[in-house]
């Protein structure tokens, strides 16, 4: 089993359909934590040690978010800032994290086409997680493909209900340790890897 | 009395009231009802305990309602006392003019002779300060419309007192001078000529007044700096007494007296210390006072005669309440604050006693008209507690409900999600935020012209005293998800959350407190939503004072975030171990408090630094290697 922990960061959830319907269809499983950034910390308040005890009680955390300017949304920025301190991070004495794994589960309103060196957006979304994938590298974390959820804009209710679903499969695999590692490296994005729906 | 006897008086007198008193109030008689009735357990015809000195400790008892007009005086501005001079002279006046003509009228018709009839009238029209102020009080409706014009009325009884006793000799034919003589005694202006007397009196009352504003402030800072407590105890009795005396040397009643030197005093800053110093005592002497009523009901003259002693109690009592309310609703109270009016006051008062007693001096009137009346007078006091709760559980209730159907005919249907008890500026300010959201509401307040006002803009408000389970359930507590306790006094939000704790444990309770002391109760009480009432506003204003001295703005917001955290988390700590060390050092323990909260403060070593914006480690750890 892989402890699962869902960091999940959306302003204005409410709002949102594709991640009310994700968060909705979530699993229950018993290695699989979700922590709502924003419920949590309303004020950006983030509670520093809490944080520190989730990651280190986790294998695989999981940073889902809507893509804002090519980046996570302010508070997932103030979390980083704030938990992944020197000397428990990183630094030479900062060994919490060492040998976990992260990777980012993003929406995007634009299709897969936009984000291509020829599209709008000029760059992948792997390319503009860079600073994400860093930062888990420094902190001794594999950093691995996310998760994309794109063209929101155009998807209908039966898209939405069979993205949510999908979602939901792809944790359950991961959870169950269903997931190819080597096939999840070496893909473009988690979920185009084969099988990783297939689980259930 | 001897020295031993005093003592067996003052147990006896003590457990009765210790006993009987909480079972009352358990009961939700509240505790006039509960003195009245342990005066008729001891009393000659209960156990027999006390015998005729229940006559004398009544008159040292009336010391009570002094105090209590002090008191209440200290929590009157002179400003209010102003606005309410309309109600006092034109309401209280009137009442007491057609209450005593009604009386005295149907005296006539039952065939007592004129003079005596007006004697009776005048004496019957008073009303009760002691029982009514208290249990006012006690429910906390001294404030609403009702309230206000009951002691408006009070107040000019109080004032009228004075020329009754004046009037009563003249009624006297013929036998006036053998009485007084008796009178003369007690004043020292008697044998003065009209004029000098009325000089004396205004005199008596400029030295009340000019004394209150130029020499009490620089007596008691005198006094508040020798630190010692039971001198400025004594300084407070001194005071009131004086005051009494001299009230009683000129011929005024001592209760107004007292009262007038509270209203000059309310603005100073000794106005608490006053208040809790005399509390005490006024509250003993009036439970006295109220054991002594009951003590004195005559249950023998009662069962000799009862058809015409219950007769004459519902008579008199009648009669009152119909002046009272029909005067109520024609100064412009609602339906609902007039009927408070009405069952407040239909009693007769404490100075009843008095008059009679003095009348029969007089020779205006026998034994065989006062002492039935006097057992009329006890027996009004002992069912104006039992008027006032059919005034609160059966009456208010109905009037509240129709006014609300009436006037909120657009209300949606279905339970509101959240009852807000209290809609001062803090509950007002929380309803405001979630009607602006679309969030229904339903209030509970006990303010009449507050509630009037909100039901016209559409509100559901329930009228009454939150802390009774039965309002709680009417106004929906039991549909609703959220309950707001935003009242004014911590024993009323304690009270509330116990209720609703008990009879309605699904609800989520939001309440507010007021300091850390209360913050505790309501922690132990079960509350996890505890909201101190200056704690956000102090921290707001402490990360100002920060931004003053230069820190960033955004450091200072930081520090009063975690300060918030912290305080929050020493607040629970601190509970568990305030339990721990029991009830007497949390009554000591305000001082102590405040040094836990310090130690607790210095004792967390990061409260003001974010570790992860801070590179003081960065570069002690890459800085070597460079």
């Amino acid at each position: 089993m892989t402890r699962i922990l869902l960091l999940f960061a959306h302003p204005a959830l409410e709002k949102s359909r594709v991640h009310r319907r994700l968060l909705e269809a979530l699993p229950r499983l018993p290695g699989l934590t979700l922590q709502d950034l924003y419920e949590a910390y309303p004020d950006f308040d983030v509670d520093v040690r809490r944080e520190q005890a989730l990651l280190a009680s986790h294998d695989l955390v999981l940073l889902q978010h809507p893509f804002y300017w090519y980046s996570t949304p302010a508070l997932l920025k103030q979390w980083q800032d704030l938990v992944l301190e020197h000397g428990w991070a990183y630094g030479s004495n900062g060994t919490a994290l060492r040998g976990k794994r992260m990777a980012n589960v993003v929406t995007s309103g634009g299709g897969p086409a936009a984000y291509t060196r020829e599209g709008l957006n000029r760059f992948t979304v792997r390319e503009l997680l860079a600073p994400v994938e860093q930062t888990a590298r420094l902190c001794g974390m594999e950093y691995l493909p996310p998760y994309l959820i794109q063209g929101t804009h155009r998807m209908n209710e039966s898209d939405l209900a069979a993205a949510a679903e999908r979602y939901a499969r792809a944790l359950t695999a991961l959870h169950d340790d269903q997931v190819d590692l080597d096939a999840w490296r070496a893909a473009a994005s988690l979920d185009r890897v084969e099988g990783v729906e297939a689980s259930r | 009395m001897s020295g031993q006897s005093f003592l067996v008086q003052a147990f006896v007198y003590l457990l009765a009231a210790v006993v009987t008193v909480p079972v009352a109030k358990r009961l939700g008689l509240g505790s006039v009802l509960g003195y009245l009735l342990a005066g008729v357990v001891i009393g000659p015809f209960g156990l027999g305990l006390v015998g005729t000195e229940g006559q004398d400790v009544m008159h040292f008892a009336e010391f009570g309602v002094v105090m209590m007009l002090f008191v209440i005086g200290l929590e009157l501005e002179p400003s209010l006392l102003w606005r309410l001079r309309a109600p006092i002279l034109g309401l209280g006046g009137l009442q007491v003019l057609v209450t005593s003509g009604a009386i005295a009228g149907v005296a006539v018709a039952l065939g007592v002779e004129w003079r005596a009839a007006v004697a009776i009238g005048m004496t019957l029209s008073l009303s009760s300060t002691a029982i009514v102020l208290q249990t006012l009080q006690e429910k906390g409706l001294l404030k609403t419309g009702g309230g206000q014009s009951s002691f408006a009325v009070l107040l000019f009884q109080d004032i009228a007192v004075i020329p009754m006793l004046a009037i009563l000799p003249l009624l006297a034919a013929g036998h006036a001078p053998a009485g007084e003589a008796g009178h003369s005694a007690t004043t020292l202006v008697d044998g003065l000529p009209a004029w000098a007397r009325t000089l004396a009196v205004l005199a008596a009352v400029a030295v009340i007044i000019g004394g209150g504003r130029y020499l009490g402030r620089p007596l008691f800072r005198t006094i508040a700096k020798t630190h010692l407590r039971e001198l400025f105890t004594a300084a407070a009795l001194l005071l009131v007494i004086g005051i009494a005396l001299l009230m009683s040397l000129v011929g005024l009643s001592p209760a107004l007296g007292t009262f007038l030197a509270g209203v000059v005093l309310a603005n100073s800053e000794y106005r608490h210390e006053l208040e809790t110093d005399i509390e005490p005592f006024k509250g003993l002497l009036l439970g006295l006072f109220f054991i002594a009523v009951g003590a004195s009901i005559n249950f023998g003259l009662v069962a000799g005669r009862p058809g015409m002693i219950l007769g004459l109690v519902a008579g008199v009592v009648v009669v009152k309440f119909a002046v009272l309310l029909g005067l109520g609703r024609a100064f412009g109270l609602n339906r609902d604050q007039a009927a408070l009016l009405a069952f407040a006051l239909p009693q007769v008062g404490e100075f009843a006693f008095v008059l009679f007693s003095f009348a029969a001096q007089e020779g205006v009137l026998g034994a065989e008209i006062t002492s039935p009346l006097v057992a009329v007078v006890a027996l009004s006091m002992a069912v104006t507690p039992l008027l006032l709760l059919i005034n609160e559980r059966v009456v208010q209730p109905r009037l509240g409900a129709r006014a609300a159907s009436t006037r909120a005919p657009d209300a949606v249907s279905g339970e509101a999600p959240v009852l807000i008890a209290g809609f001062g500026s803090f509950g007002a300010t929380v309803g405001r935020l979630l009607r602006a959201n679309g969030v229904r509401t339903t209030v509970l307040d006990h303010d009449s012209d507050r509630v009037d006002l909100l039901r016209s803009m559409g509100l559901t408000v329930y009228y009454g005293d939150a802390t009774r389970h039965d309002l709680l359930h009417a106004a929906g507590a039991g549909q609703a998800r959220l309950l707001v306790v935003a009242l004014d006094s911590p024993e009323k939000t304690l009270a509330l959350v116990h209720t609703a704790k008990k009879h309605f444990p699904h609800l989520v309770i939001l309440a507010r407190a007021f300091d850390w002391s209360d913050g505790h109760d309501l922690v132990e009480a079960g509350v996890e939503h505890v909201y101190r009432d200056t704690l956000d506003t102090a921290l707001r204003l402490g990360t100002d004072a920060m931004r003053q001295l230069g820190f960033r703005a955004y450091h200072s917001h930081r520090a009063a975030q975690k300060f918030l955290r912290h305080d929050e988390e020493s607040l629970r700590e601190l509970t568990g171990k305030r339990r721990e060390a029991g009830y007497l050092s949390a009554v000591r323990g305000r001082i102590e408090e405040l040094e836990q909260m310090l130690r607790a403060d210095r004792a967390e070593p990061d409260l003001s630094r974010d570790e992860g914006w801070d590179a003081e480690s960065l570069r002690a750890d890459f800085g070597k290697s460079r």
